[in-house]
């Protein structure tokens, strides 16, 4: 994409967005940042509440060690600083779905620092997003207001739940790069496992910082949208924000400073507080906690057990299989479908492998709504499949009929070309006999042949009709030459 | 009036153990001595049925030949303490009724070892306060008066509960807690002995917290010894506690009595306060006397950032209470006034149930840490805590242990402070910095003044070495041959 295209036309002139991202992804641990309670997905409303989480007098915080070490798999996921020494804030405000009247977050001293990500366009073109900090912090419960006219109920299962908070730097331009690096966080993260990415069940969310501005100007006063829960909602919420924005400044107005919402049903955003009624939310180091000091052969350990990253990998499988960068892009978005390829793969045309786990196999799962963990079709089909073609034993046109075979659940690759009698013909003397059969029918066309080579196509086709698809065209191709004295 | 009531813990455990009476026998005793004595207010909550069952469990124990360390004494609970199933209040009136569900790792010590739950003692409302009058159950009236004076008498705070009821034999030692002096004051004022022991050396997990950097529990108990004993039941590494020391736990008992010769007492020349008591001044130069008589060497110490301490004291403390108070809201537990707004609820509720002290204290908490002011007083005073502590550092580099006054008067009136706050907040003046630096201070009583009230003594020593405050409390015990005690007009 263009500079220039990503500039968005006003009424006197082309605008720029800046954008800047908060994401935030729930740590997938099996219990709390600071409680022993356990976190999950459908349980009874405050069936997950420990002392510490309903902030019964005098109980204390112990922060969880498992998720300290996920941030820092995230944190080196992001090729990003670890801090040896970090610290926990209290971020004091009032509300129901508060318990403690503060949330522990991390202010001054994050456990992650700097750090870079590669993201690349639709298009297929790279742009670096630098990533501010990432830190460690509670969720809160869930304030429900719509049981009752009167009252608000509160679950507070969720409260205390881990969050990392990865704050960008204010380095993306349109919706749609802000899609792409939210989806290059989310499969950052789930390989390696510190996030499932469920932006559904809410468990990846962001906030979005959007100001506009004229093209090479300071950056203009941003309105930050809260908690915003797909990449399409996201998009939305941000070409919205961005109009709105404009409008104001063309018709002489200026941009308030506040925090917004995004109302997915009416496509807009609105206010939700102003600068001037935003909390003062009286940051302090929590005394209940020791500052987190990391041992630094620790983190290494964790370094040396990463998995092989997406971009990595991305550009091994273009090395080492001689992939596309769109095949290698689309197999390692996704950790899973990576393991499926290179399963399939092994000792197999690996080209062929990806053409067939890319174009057919991904691409009937999407049809279906699905994934690659959803396949039908275990990855030894695939390699089965690819090897039935490497050994001439079916054509790639039979293939196609077998996998659908395959898909179907009629069985592995052998089991349907032998159930359907699917298997080739290369017995030339079943090709000659139905050559000679056809020129036969056909003396005009066998002379027109002899004027103009190209014609050997019609013959080529009239054999696999009458072979039902089985004769190794190759074989075809040959005898038909030599027959008809090409 | 039974005499076992009149027993140090330690003769008590020793004549549990020879079976000379039943727990159940000890524990009638100060049941009764509880009811007799009401008019002290000490205790907010009795738990006479609870006494007596843990009692008679003590006595099956006790008859088996078993027992722990504390096998059927009688104890006091300061009600800052969470206990299981018994109503817990911080004294405050936004608790209402609240009963935990849970037991304070200290307390479950207690129990563990042996102990037996009288009752809980009142305090200062979330243990702020110098005199016990800000609780919400009304002021404890200290068991001593001024001679020849019926004038009703602060015990000192906000531990207030605790000194009284240990001073007028209604338990063998109380649990107490200490954040600027709470443990030490009242002990000075009440004639018992009172250790505030390292930062981390006892668990705050069940203790309803007002500065989290500075609580630490403690005992008051009616000697050096039985200070001791408590202390080793009380202390201990908890990992529900993340602040708590993983260290083990000496036999404090063990360091009373042991000589204290060769020992380097430090006296800080900021200690001597302009406009301090004579009695005070010379019940100092007594206790300096006594230590070198027990063959220690004096040498006098600068601290020089102690002025500072107090002022850096009354910004960290109200500031982690700000926060940590915030949680009593009206919503799970505890008082909930107002509506029909959620901020109606809030603001009632909190109106309503914080007292005038704790409301002061957490108005000051929420102006420091503003945007804005936070540097100017929350980072300078952690900077001035900082200094304070390196102030005791290099003090450690010619002594082993300071020698102080508790608190710069004796218990005064009951109302003579409470108009004034600053005057009430110099009551810590001593005791403050050892709390900024978590060193372990110990008060003992060591004389008395004019009016026959008592005067305390207060030992501070290095981090995790109460052992060596334990033996120079012991050595000024037995110097001062401090036995006097209230005579009982109650």
């Amino acid at each position: 994409m263009s500079e220039k295209s990503k500039l968005i036309q006003g009424r006197t002139g082309p605008w720029e967005i800046v954008l800047g991202l908060e994401i935030h992804a729930q740590v997938a641990s099996n219990s709390k940042l600071f409680s022993g309670a356990a976190v999950g997905f459908g349980a009874g409303p405050n069936e997950q509440v420990a002392l510490v989480d309903a902030a019964m007098p005098g109980m204390l915080p112990v922060i969880n060690r498992y998720c300290v070490e996920q941030a820092v798999r995230a944190g080196l996921g992001l090729n990003a600083q670890i801090n040896l020494w970090s610290r926990f804030d209290r971020k004091n405000y009032f509300y129901p779905d508060l318990p403690q009247g503060y949330q522990i977050s991390q202010f001054k001293d994050p456990i992650v620092g700097e750090g870079i990500v590669e993201v690349e366009r639709d298009d297929g073109t790279i742009f670096i997003v630098g990533v501010e900090r990432l830190h460690l912090e509670q969720d809160a419960g869930k304030s429900i207001h719509d049981l009752d006219p009167n009252f608000t109920y509160v679950d507070l299962n969720r409260a205390g739940t881990a969050l990392m908070e990865i704050v960008s730097k204010p380095d993306m331009r349109s919706s749609d790069e802000a899609a792409s690096y939210v989806k290059k966080i989310r499969t950052i993260l789930r390989y390696l496992g510190a996030c499932d990415g469920d932006m559904e069940k809410g468990n990846l969310r962001a906030d979005v910082n959007v100001s506009v501005r004229r093209p090479g100007a300071e950056l203009g006063t941003r309105c930050e949208i809260k908690n915003v829960n797909s990449y399409r909602y996201i998009q939305q919420a941000i070409e919205y924000e961005a109009r709105r924005q404009i409008e104001i400044l063309e018709d002489g107005g200026s941009i308030h400073q506040e925090t917004r919402l995004f109302d997915p049903t009416k496509l807009e955003t609105r206010s939700m507080r102003s600068k001037e009624e935003a909390h003062d939310y009286r940051y302090f180091p929590d005394p209940d906690l020791l500052p987190l000091v990391l041992d630094p052969a620790w983190v290494q350990s964790i370094k040396d057990s990463l998995p092989e990253l997406p971009d990595p990998k991305r550009k091994r499988f273009e090395s080492q299989y001689g992939l596309s960068h769109y095949d290698a892009g689309v197999l390692v978005a996704d950790q899973a479908r990576a393991a499926f390829y290179e399963q399939a793969a092994a000792g197999r045309d690996a080209k062929l492998v990806a053409n067939w786990t890319v174009n057919n196999l991904l691409g009937r799962l999407a049809e279906n709504g699905g994934d690659i963990e959803t396949s039908p079709i275990p990855p030894e089909d695939i390699a089965g499949l690819v090897k039935l073609i490497e050994d001439g034993v079916i054509s790639s046109k039979i293939a196609k009929e077998v996998f659908d075979y395959m898909w179907a659940g009629e069985g592995t690759p052998a089991q349907v070309v032998e159930k359907f009698g699917l298997v080739q013909i290369t017995d030339t003397g079943a090709i000659e006999a139905s050559i000679d059969k056809i020129m036969a029918a056909n003396p005009d066309k066998v002379e027109a042949a002899k004027e103009r080579p190209q014609a050997l196509g019609w013959f080529v086709g009239q054999v696999m009709r009458d072979t039902g698809g089985k004769a190794n065209p190759a074989s075809v191709n040959e005898i038909l030459k030599v027959k008809l004295g090409l | 009036m039974s005499e076992l009531t009149k027993l140090t813990l330690k003769a008590a455990l020793a004549g549990l153990k020879a079976r000379d009476f039943s727990s159940v026998d000890i524990t009638k005793a100060h049941i009764e001595a509880i009811e007799q004595a009401r008019g002290l207010n000490a205790y907010v909550l009795e738990t006479p049925d609870k006494a007596l069952a843990m009692a008679a469990e003590s006595d099956a124990r006790l008859a088996r030949g078993e027992g722990g360390a504390l096998e059927g004494a009688p104890l006091g609970i300061k009600d800052l303490f969470c206990t299981d199933g018994v109503r817990s209040t911080a004294a405050s009136k936004i608790l209402g009724n609240f009963v935990p569900a849970y037991e304070s790792t200290v307390t479950s010590q207690l129990w563990r070892d042996g102990g037996v739950m009288l009752g809980k003692l009142n305090l200062d409302e979330f243990a702020m306060g110098s005199s016990n009058e800000t609780s919400a159950f009304g002021p404890v009236i200290n068991p001593w008066r001024r001679n020849g004076s019926e004038a009703a008498l602060t015990p000192g705070g906000s531990s207030g509960g605790s000194a009284a009821a240990t001073a007028a034999d209604l338990c063998l030692a109380a649990t107490a807690t200490d954040t600027g002096g709470s443990i030490r004051q009242p002990a000075a004022f009440t004639g018992t002995v009172g250790i505030k022991p390292t930062y981390g050396r006892c668990s705050r997990w069940g203790i309803i917290a007002f500065a989290s950097s500075l609580d630490q529990a403690g005992p008051i108990a009616k000697t050096v010894e039985d200070a001791a004993i408590m202390l080793r039941s009380m202390s201990g590494h908890d990992v529900k506690d993340s602040t708590s020391l993983p260290v083990k736990v000496p036999d404090f008992a063990s360091y009373v009595g042991r000589s204290v010769k060769g020992l380097r007492i430090g006296v800080p020349k900021e200690y001597r306060m302009p406009g301090m008591p004579a009695e005070i001044e010379k019940l100092w130069v007594d206790g300096i006397a006594w230590l070198k008589d027990a063959g220690c060497e004096i040498v006098e110490v600068s601290l020089p950032h102690t002025k500072y301490a107090l002022p850096a004291y009354y910004i960290v403390a109200p500031a982690e209470a700000s926060s940590n108070l915030a949680r009593y809201d009206g919503m799970r537990y505890g008082l909930r006034a107002g509506g029909p707004s959620l901020t109606d609820v809030y603001e009632e509720s909190r109106a309503q149930g914080f007292g005038e002290e704790v409301k002061r204290r957490i108005l000051i908490g929420t102006y420091v840490l503003s945007a804005g002011y936070y540097d100017a007083y929350y980072l300078k005073a952690q900077k001035v805590r900082r200094r304070i502590a390196d102030d005791f550092d290099q003090a450690w580099q010619t002594c082993d242990a300071l020698l102080t006054p508790t608190a710069p008067s004796a218990a005064f009136g009951l109302g003579e402070q409470s108009d004034d706050p600053i005057a009430m907040y110099l009551n810590d003046i001593f005791t403050v910095t050892t709390n900024l630096a978590g060193l372990p201070g110990l008060s003992l009583p060591a004389g008395r003044d004019a009016q026959g009230l008592p005067l305390g003594l207060q030992l501070i020593g290095r981090a995790l070495d109460e052992g060596t405050l334990f033996s120079l409390a012991g050595a000024l015990e037995k110097a001062a041959g401090f036995t006097a005690k209230a005579d009982r007009w109650w």
